[in-house]
This record gives C-alpha cells, sequence and structure tokens, in this order.
C-alpha cells in the first residue's frame, strides 16, 4: 500500500485576478506503516494536500497514484480509495447525526451495502479502538464529553476499515487530557493494527512525541520532509516559517551555550531529561 | 478595587428526556465566590465541562445565576435596565473567529459595536482607529476579514471589543483554532491591552504556557474553583493539576522529572532562563 504525488499543482480561483496556489508542486510518497506529521501555518497548503489523498479534490497538474495505480483513470474506484484512505477533518464531533453512538459509527459500513453482522462487527470494534465500551451504545453522541464524542466520530471513520489514517487536528480544543488520550489511541492503532497515520497539527510537542516523519509545509510547498528531530534542528528556518521547535528543544540548545556539554537534538521531555542527568552527573557546567 | 464580585454563585440547568419531560438537573457553577480586581490578568484552567466557559457567560449576562450574585462593577448582572451597561464594560471573546466577524470590510465590523450605542459618527472612526492601532492592525483597516489569518481574524474581534471601551475583557479559549504564530499574536495582543491600557483580562485556555505570564490563575473542576494562586503556586503542584486533566508547560515538567533524579531545583519552574539558571548554578 502506497501513495504517491507527483508534482502536484492545486490552483484555487485560477480564472480570477487573485489565484491562490494551494499546493505547488507537491511530490512525496507515503509507505505503509508510516507515522507521519504534516505541520505548516494557516493556509500553508495542508488542507488541501490531504483531500487530494482521498480523491476528494483533483490537482490542477500533477498525478496521484494509489498502489501504483493513477487515481485519476477512468477505471479507477474513487468509492475503494475513500474507504481505504480514511479521512478525520476538524472537529469531526459536528457530523454526529444518529440517535444513538452504535447507530452512528454504523452509518458509514451501511452505506458500503455489507451484511448486518459485518457492519455491526465493525463498529464494535471501532468503538473498542478508540475506548468506548459497550455502555455507550445507545447513548446519545450529543450527550457526550467533547473528547469522547471526538472518538466516536473517528470510530466511524475506522468503521470503514481504512488503511491509511488522515487527522486534520484531531486534538484542537481538548483539555491536556483529553490531546494525550486521543494520541495515544492513535498511537496505539498505529502499533496494532499497523495502520499507515498522517496527523496534521499545530502542537510541535506533539508531533515530536509520536511521529517518526516530519513534513513541514510553507506556501504549498514541502520544505522539509525528514525525521523530527532532523527538522527541529532547522529551528531558525522553521519559525522563519511561523513554526517552532518544542520547547524542550529549546532548553537543549540554551543549555549548550550555557556550557553544557549537552545534545541539541532532543525533541521529547524524556530524551531531554536523560540528556541532562547524563551531562549533569559529568558535571558540565 | 475589585471590577468583578462573585457571590456563592450556583447555575443549574435542566435536562430534558425524549418526550420532553424534565429529568433532572445538572450544576455546572457549584457555588463559586471570588472577586477580580481591576486590571489584573486573570487566567481560568480547566478541562472540557468543568464549567470555565459557563461561568465566564455570568460575566457579562449572557447567562443569570440560578442562586447567588455576579456584581461588575457596582451592578447586579440580575438588573435589566443595567444590562446594556455591563455588556459595554465586560466584552467577551469566542473561540471560533468566524462566528464573530460580520461585516464586510475590518474597519465597519469594528464600528458595529459602538454604531449599535448611539456613539456620534466621528467618535466612531476616533474609536475604530484607536482600537485597531492598540491591535496592531491599522494596516489591515479596509481589507476583507475573509482574507485574514485565524489570529489576524481574532485581533479585529478584539479590536471590536475595544471600540466598546470597556473594562475587562473575557476570552474564551481564544486561541483553540490558530496556529502557533497566530496564538501567540492574540496572548502577545492581550497583555499590551492589559498593561497598556489597563483593561482587565480573564483568559480561558487549555494552554499552559499561555499562562506563565498572568496575575492569578484559578483552576476549575465540577464546577468549583480547586485552585487559585499565581502561576508559579499553580504550576509547582504537577501532580495535582494532571488530577484535574491540565498539564504544565514542557519545561516545567522537565525541571519537575529532574528534581524527581535528584537535581537541586525550585519547584515551579515556568522559563527556560530559570531551569537554565538553576542548573548552572
Amino acid at each position: 500500500m502506497s501513495i504517491k504525488l507527483e508534482h502536484i499543482h492545486y490552483i484555487y480561483e485560477a480564472d480570477t485576478a487573485f489565484p491562490v496556489h494551494a499546493t505547488d508542486d507537491v511530490s512525496l510518497e507515503i509507505q505503509d506503516g508510516e507515522f507521519i506529521a504534516l505541520i505548516g501555518h494557516t493556509g500553508s497548503g495542508k488542507s488541501t494536500l490531504i483531500q487530494h489523498m482521498n480523491g476528494l479534490i483533483r490537482p490542477t497538474s500533477g498525478v496521484i497514484y494509489y498502489n501504483g495505480k493513477n487515481i485519476a483513470d477512468e477505471d479507477f474506484s474513487m468509492k475503494e480509495l475513500r474507504s481505504k484512505v480514511g479521512l478525520v477533518f476538524q472537529y469531526p464531533e459536528h457530523q454526529l447525526f444518529e440517535i444513538d453512538v452504535f447507530a452512528d459509527v454504523c452509518f458509514g459500513p451501511k452505506n458500503l451495502g455489507l451484511p448486518k453482522e459485518e457492519i455491526e462487527q465493525r463498529a464494535k470494534d471501532a468503538l473498542k479502538m478508540v475506548g468506548m465500551d459497550e455502555s455507550y451504545y445507545t447513548q446519545s453522541p450529543f450527550e457526550l464529553s467533547g473528547g469522547q464524542k471526538r472518538r466516536v466520530a473517528i470510530a466511524g471513520v475506522l468503521a470503514m476499515k481504512p488503511e491509511v489514517l488522515i487527522l486534520d487536528e484531531p486534538t484542537a480544543g481538548l483539555d491536556p487530557r483529553g490531546r494525550d488520550e486521543i494520541l495515544d489511541q492513535i498511537a496505539e492503532l498505529h502499533k496494532k493494527s499497523h495502520m499507515t497515520i498522517i496527523l496534521v497539527s499545530h502542537s510541535m510537542e506533539d508531533v515530536a512525541r509520536y511521529a517518526q516523519r516530519l513534513i513541514v509545509m510553507n506556501k504549498g510547498k514541502v520544505v522539509f520532509d525528514a525525521a523530527p528531530a532532523e527538522v527541529f534542528r532547522q529551528y531558525k528556518q522553521l519559525e522563519a516559517i511561523g513554526l517552532a521547535a518544542p520547547q524542550v528543544t529549546y532548553i537543549a540548545h540554551a543549555l549548550k551555550e550555557h556550557g553544557f556539554e549537552i545534545n541539541t537534538d532532543v525533541t521529547t521531555i524524556e530524551e531531554a531529561k536523560q540528556e541532562i542527568l547524563h551531562a549533569w552527573r559529568k558535571r558540565g557546567c | 478595587m475589585n471590577l468583578i464580585k462573585v457571590a456563592k454563585l450556583i447555575f443549574e440547568y435542566t435536562k430534558y428526556g425524549e418526550e420532553g419531560e424534565v429529568v433532572g438537573t445538572s450544576r455546572a457553577i457549584d457555588n463559586v465566590s471570588f472577586d477580580i480586581q481591576k486590571g489584573s490578568f486573570v487566567a481560568v484552567l480547566g478541562h472540557n465541562g468543568s464549567g470555565k466557559s459557563t461561568l465566564a457567560k455570568h460575566l457579562n449576562a449572557i447567562l443569570l445565576p440560578t442562586e447567588g450574585t455576579v456584581w461588575i462593577g457596582e451592578d447586579d448582572t440580575k438588573n435589566m435596565d443595567a444590562l446594556w451597561d455591563i455588556r459595554q464594560r465586560a466584552g467577551m471573546v469566542f473561540q471560533n473567529p468566524d462566528n464573530q466577524i460580520i461585516a464586510n470590510v475590518v474597519e465597519e465590523d469594528v464600528a458595529f459595536g459602538p454604531e449599535n450605542i448611539g456613539v456620534p459618527t466621528r467618535d466612531i472612526w476616533t474609536r475604530v482607529d484607536e482600537s485597531l492601532k492598540a491591535v496592531g492592525m491599522t494596516a489591515y483597516r479596509k481589507k476583507s476579514p475573509n482574507k485574514l489569518s485565524g489570529g489576524q481574524k481574532q485581533r479585529v474581534a478584539i479590536a471590536g471589543v475595544m471600540a466598546m471601551k470597556p473594562d475587562c475583557i473575557i476570552l474564551d479559549e481564544p486561541t483553540a483554532m490558530l496556529d502557533p504564530h497566530g496564538r501567540q499574536d492574540v496572548i502577545r495582543t492581550i497583555h499590551e491591552l492589559n498593561r497598556q491600557e489597563g483593561i482587565t483580562i480573564i483568559l480561558i485556555t487549555h494552554y499552559m504556557e499561555e499562562v506563565i505570564d498572568a496575575d492569578r490563575v484559578i483552576v476549575m473542576d465540577e464546577g468549583k474553583i480547586k485552585m487559585d494562586g499565581t502561576p508559579k503556586e499553580i504550576f509547582s503542584q504537577v501532580e495535582q493539576l494532571k488530577k484535574y486533566r491540565l498539564d504544565v508547560p514542557q519545561v516545567t515538567e522537565l525541571a519537575y522529572e529532574l528534581k524527581k533524579e535528584g537535581i537541586p531545583l525550585d519547584d515551579g519552574i515556568l522559563t527556560i532562563e530559570e531551569l537554565v539558571n538553576g542548573l548552572c548554578q
């Protein structure tokens, strides 16, 4: 399973005096089982890019391949693509509508025309994956907390059995524990079901903690595509495009300036802790 | 001097069943009392559903207490004659920038509030000038709001409140939908309004880093105030905060972890500088 984008251009309002290049010559390949984070300031082209990945919008020019097949080909099944590449939009809980949690999660597979047992099994599995047990099945989705609603909405996408799960800022508006719970569950899906994850996020701390690969966008172009530690090494360039490194990376740099013998490639609290303890015990200061 | 006084505030809402019958009441605010000093910068933390937004909506009479009293200056929010006065004195900014902007041009949006309360035209334009300047958006005054970024839109929304010449601005998660740059802009702007214009700020947020420069932090849980102190006092209690589904800034957590490993550091370290100084002593 792979998604390959070749020279993708997407121009909004092309026929007007103000054409906008939302994606500008983007080429990249997403392999099976990766955990990728996509970052960039508002308007950098992230949302446009992910909508290309499940065929919601067609590029102005360029080709998208899904498992080696051109998705613009006439005999290509868009329906299959959309069930294999699941997209969780921002504030997905606004799309909940059914009378109870279970019915809401069943909606997607029901539309695939599957037998009733299969639909129900998928809904059960999906709700289990997001940590919602049977006691919630008959509750109205509108009586749940913000974090729970969002998990039900994600389950609705998981019930389609996607191979790739794309999430557009899944933690926006949640409290700190709610953020951790959602991200831990996504990490679990990645680990246990080997699902490919593409996470759009504004939190450098979160992407450092979870992603193996970081794609950074600015003005419709991919400006970095590498491991988090490697990308955050370029924190000055990141700042120039409205982003930043995690706070611990700045701590490591500040300590180094004060004569600490410390590796500045740290991006998580745990890594920083180990580095500082090591340096402290050597008394580098 | 106290600008806001809240005494024994209780707010309950009624739950209805499928047939529209009353199935019970739910208490969102449970006997809360506090004062807010004029000119202070107060942050309110609490998990989703802890009662923060319900509390905020009492501060400009969008909601009225089930029991207890809220005063803005001398006015009880239950006094309907004072309603417009209260709304003018305590302005509110919400989470979603797109829901708060109504005009097609930035300066007209900012003028909407004062125009509604019958401010003379010439004064309206003076207020618009001053408000846009205060939030650093003068260069965008003739632009269409839908061409602005989220952070810029929030600053326009804040300018709209400023044009009402308020004593106090209540911001309910104003940065939740913004990118890091937009967040910084908004937070910097409200600190400037607090320092330079003396506006009292009440900031509700889920981002711990936005709280460290506040004068005071209030932590809510289950409709009650559970903690109330300076950022340093509050963030010294890492385990307690986690119990309330909250967190601390990364630097605070790192310092806390290092201290547990035996490095002598102060409690409640809030900045990189403090940590570096602590380690280099």
